[in-house]
């Protein structure tokens, strides 16, 4: 019979090769997916995985999916860490778009200089909004953050889509649901000329870099580390619950503004009715990939800004359809946290009702 | 040679080793323990007591050794195996879910629901008999350490077992308590129950057990009839060193200034269970030590937390730190102003068991210690700390980078108090100092506390142990009920006189038994 058995401490070896597994295993069931939906599993996987980086421009697109992926992953492994489980980035993102894309609109003939630095501070204070009420309602009512943050990730897509179909639709749309283009002066910079190569991209692993500094190495990111782990010894010596609680929300709140801000400057132009393809969802299997830890985020946006390619790619190469994204990032997360067993326990295989000798 | 010998000895265990990195826990370590026998385990502070009885419960694997039980060679799987097997066994920390009342706690550890048929009526009837008095409804949340113990003695004798192991079990008792104890452990062991009990006292050991097994870093040293011993003795084998009384000091001049006053401290319990704090008031000197003596669960974490500054006070001025009003300040304001503490929880409340040693002194070092530069953790003076603690309180460990997990109980009490201590506090509070520490250490730790005050500092220490409230304090309170009696010199008062009034009013032991009566 096989049984579980606690090790009484923590594996070392499996805090990094779980997430090792996790992925080989995912691998493995995708395959058997795909295989059951009558299409070659080795094809199928080499189509998601690794053909995307083949393509001409594939890192390039790599990048500009992972940057939003990073930021965001970033600000949860910080919250997660501090027991604040924010799961409504997706809301936040989109609140950042929303408050910075609006000020574009406002203001077309702007300066570049002007226009868009106001609009990135304007992007991060809209997520950040979101991620203060989510940390209000906690504090004041001890309303838990899990179902407000999600409950206004919903709430902020409907936002959106009241304002790109009613006052903020363009009037030379045609009557689509989308603004007028920003004006070009309010886009964000590119690190390469004619491509989508945007400075967040260059922003996202300096920002995990920094946050990773601060988690490590300061007393806030200490205050954090120890709320997580012991919230009276936390009390004890004497860290604020509730002012670590605003931090972390404004940060991972503000993070996800950015990131959303950067993607309207970045890759759209323009506001439309989804500016997320679940990436607010997708940033917390980020934050578990990643172990928490904000260097760690970095190849995990990555590998997951590859499975939102490699989505696109099975649709049109393969004929899939465009859930394949979601059913593979959820298999992923499904054993990734099922792996985590491994960190404390072991598997023993035990000749039932052995008694005597070993 | 596996025939069942009922006769021989219950339990026999020869050349048990375990390993842990970096520290060899127990090196060929034999035990045996007989039927009906009240058998104790000695050793001091990290000497391998726990890893060893960790071993007869199945929670910890042996590298090496062989187990025989009630005649039959045996490896324990696990502390499932264990228990079918007969053997029950009260941690040295506890595992009880604090969210659950003492009922649900007592109902997760039994087997199948069988068991669980009026398991109520048994709780309140058992721990009625053995005066250890529980009501089933208390969220453990709620309930001070002494009561928690209560849950896992009585969780195991609901089992009836053969072999009931007790890592120190009285360490939070106070003396009826212990007394009640000792009646209840006589009588299993006269109704066939043996029983391997693990302690520092060693009045205890002598008074209750009628053989020791003796270890010191990891090995068998001795086994004898503690009865035959005299306790210096015992402790001279335990810890192979010369143990003498700490040197008296004189009492304070009463011209000194009060460092720590209390002015009608009342305090509502944030526990729905807790005890209200009503109207305290003390006055401290500098160079001053005051015990406050008292039954667990009369208001001690209260009080704790309410100087502490983890619970503020109403008025600012209800608590005063060297004439500063300090009723509103949090804990890291009270120690810019020179206050420590030293609560009595270990797990999880002085320490993060998770974090290593060097982090656990920055975390209620790093204000007066100087530990943060420009809002970064300066590492190489928070290890210089830790490793400062480690060296001047003897804490037997591999280094600051160790995690407070991996210390003996008594150890990680030592790193607290030396984490406290160190930063020469104009106040220190401490709530049950020399918890689990063995005889060598509980004198260190008392000659620091008194260095402490001859330097100055006026000292509050919350204890059980009515025997250290003698040997440390000049003056001598008692909490009973969330109120604190007038203090009394030391030498104006007698075991007896102190007794009476821990007794008095309205202790929830007290009000438990009614309920249950
Ligand atoms: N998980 C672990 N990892 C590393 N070392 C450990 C671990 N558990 C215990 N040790 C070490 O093993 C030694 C024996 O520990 P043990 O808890 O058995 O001591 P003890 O005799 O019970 O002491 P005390 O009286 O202080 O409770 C100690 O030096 C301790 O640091
Ligand atoms: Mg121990």
């Amino acid at each position: 019979m096989l049984k579980i058995e606690s090790r009484g401490y923590e594996s070392r070896f499996w805090r990094y090769a779980s997430p090792v597994l996790a992925l080989l295993l995912t691998g493995a069931t995708s395959g058997l997916i795909f295989m059951a939906m009558g299409r070659p599993a080795g094809l199928t996987v080499y189509t998601f995985l690794i053909a995307p980086l083949l393509q001409q421009d594939g890192f390039e697109a790599l990048a500009v999916k992972a940057a939003p992926l990073i930021m965001m992953g970033v600000g949860l492994s910080l919250a997660y860490r501090a027991n604040v489980w924010n799961i409504g980035t997706d809301g936040q993102f989109t609140l950042g778009a929303i408050c910075g894309g609006g000020l574009a609109l406002a203001f077309p003939d702007a300066p570049s200089y002007v226009i868009f630095p106001a609009m990135v501070v304007a992007g991060i204070l809209g997520g950040m909004l979101n991620g203060g009420l989510v940390a209000w309602l906690r504090i004041r009512f001890n309303a838990n953050e899990i179902l407000t943050s999600l409950m206004f990730a919903y709430i902020t897509q409907y936002l959106l889509v009241y304002l790109v179909t009613g006052p903020w639709r363009d009037p030379q749309g045609f009557g689509f649901p989308q603004t007028a283009l920003f004006s070009d002066d309010a886009l964000a910079p590119r690190l390469i000329e004619d491509t989508n190569v945007h400075i967040g991209i260059l922003l996202a692993p300096l920002i995990a870099i920094g946050l990773w500094f601060m988690l490590e190495k300061s007393l806030l990111g200490f205050q954090f580390r120890v709320l997580g782990q012991a919230t009276r010894a936390a009390r004890f010596a004497g860290f604020r619950e509730n002012r670590l609680v605003w931090i972390a929300m404004l940060i991972s709140g503000g993070l996800a503004g950015l990131a959303g801000l950067l993607e309207v400057t970045g890759t759209l132009g323009q506001l439309t009715t989804t500016l997320s393809p679940g990436y607010g969802f997708t940033a917390i299997i980020v934050a578990f990939l990643g172990r928490l830890n904000p260097l760690g985020v970095i190849p995990a946006g990555l590998l997951l800004a590859l499975t939102y390619l490699g989505g696109d790619a099975a649709q049109i190469n393969l004929g899939l359809p465009n859930a394949v994204t979601g059913i593979f990032q959820g298999i992923l997360l499904f054993y990734l946290l099922g792996c985590d067993i491994l960190l404390l326990n072991r598997f023993r295989w035990v000749p039932s009702h052995a008694k005597a000798a070993r | 040679m596996n025939d069942a010998v009922p006769s021989g000895p219950l339990l026999t265990m020869t050349g048990m080793t375990k390993q842990y990195p970096g520290c060899l826990a127990n090196d060929h370590v034999s035990l045996t323990v007989e039927r009906n026998q009240i058998h104790a385990l000695l050793g001091e502070n990290g000497a391998g007591k726990s890893t060893l009885v960790k071993i007869i419960y199945g929670v910890v694997k042996p590298d090496e050794g062989e187990i025989v039980w009630d005649g039959q060679k045996v490896t324990i799987q696990n502390p499932g195996h264990a228990q079918r097997l007969g053997i029950g066994m009260v941690f040295q920390h506890f595992s009880l879910f604090e969210a659950l009342t003492v009922q649900e706690n007592i109902a997760l550890g039994l087997g199948s629901a069988k068991e669980r048929v009026g398991l109520r009526e048994r709780i309140v009837r058992i721990s009625n008999e053995y005066g250890l008095p529980l009501d089933p409804d208390r969220v453990v949340h709620d309930l001070s350490v002494g009561e928690r113990q209560r849950i896992e003695i009585v969780r195991c004798l609901l089992q009836n077992p053969k072999l009931l192991i007790m890592d120190e079990p009285t360490s939070v008792l106070t003396p009826s308590e212990v007394r009640k104890l000792f009646v209840t452990l006589r009588r299993l062991a006269a109704e066939g129950c043996s029983i391997l009990y693990i302690s520092h006292k060693l009045e205890e050991v002598r008074a209750l057990c009628s053989a020791a097994t003796i270890m010191r870093l990891g090995k068998n040293v001795a086994r004898v009839i503690p009865a035959e011993k005299t306790v210096k003795e015992l402790a001279e084998i335990m810890i192979n060193m010369d143990l003498h009384a700490p040197t008296p000091r004189p009492l304070a001049p009463s011209s000194a200034p009060p460092r720590l006053v209390l002015d009608k401290l009342t305090i509502r319990s944030p526990n729905h269970f807790g005890t209200d704090l009503k109207d305290i008031s003390l006055s401290l000197k500098g160079g001053e030590i005051l015990g406050i003596a008292g039954i667990a669960g009369n208001g001690q974490s209260e009080l704790m937390d309410a100087l502490s500054g983890e619970i503020l006070a109403g008025k600012p001025e209800s608590v005063m730190i060297d004439g500063i009003a300090a009723g509103h300040m949090g804990p890291h304001e009270r120690r810019r102003i020179h206050g420590c503490f030293v609560p009595e929880e270990r797990n999880g409340h002085g320490a993060v068991t998770t974090m290593t040693l060097a982090e656990n002194a920055f975390l209620s070092g790093f204000t007066r210690r100087a530990l943060v530069r420009f809002g970064v953790i300066d590492t190489k003076k928070t290890s210089a700390f830790a490793e400062n603690i480690i060296k001047v309180f003897d804490v037997r460990t591999t280094g600051p980078k160790a995690q407070a997990r991996s210390l003996s109980g008594g150890n990680l009490q030592k790193f607290l108090v030396g984490r406290e201590v160190l930063q020469e506090p104009a106040v220190l509070v401490i709530n049950q100092p020399t918890w689990g520490v063995d005889a060598g250490a509980a004198l260190a730790i008392h000659e620091a506390i008194m260095a402490l005050a001859e330097g100055g500092a006026a000292v509050m220490i919350i204890s059980q142990d009515l025997d250290e409230i003698f040997v440390l304090a000049d003056r001598i309170s008692v909490i009973a009920g969330g109120r604190v009696s007038e203090p009394v010199l030391t030498r104006d008062a007698t075991v007896e006189s102190i007794g009476r009034l821990m007794g008095g009013g309205s202790a929830p032991a007290a009000t438990g038994e009614m309920e249950i009566a």
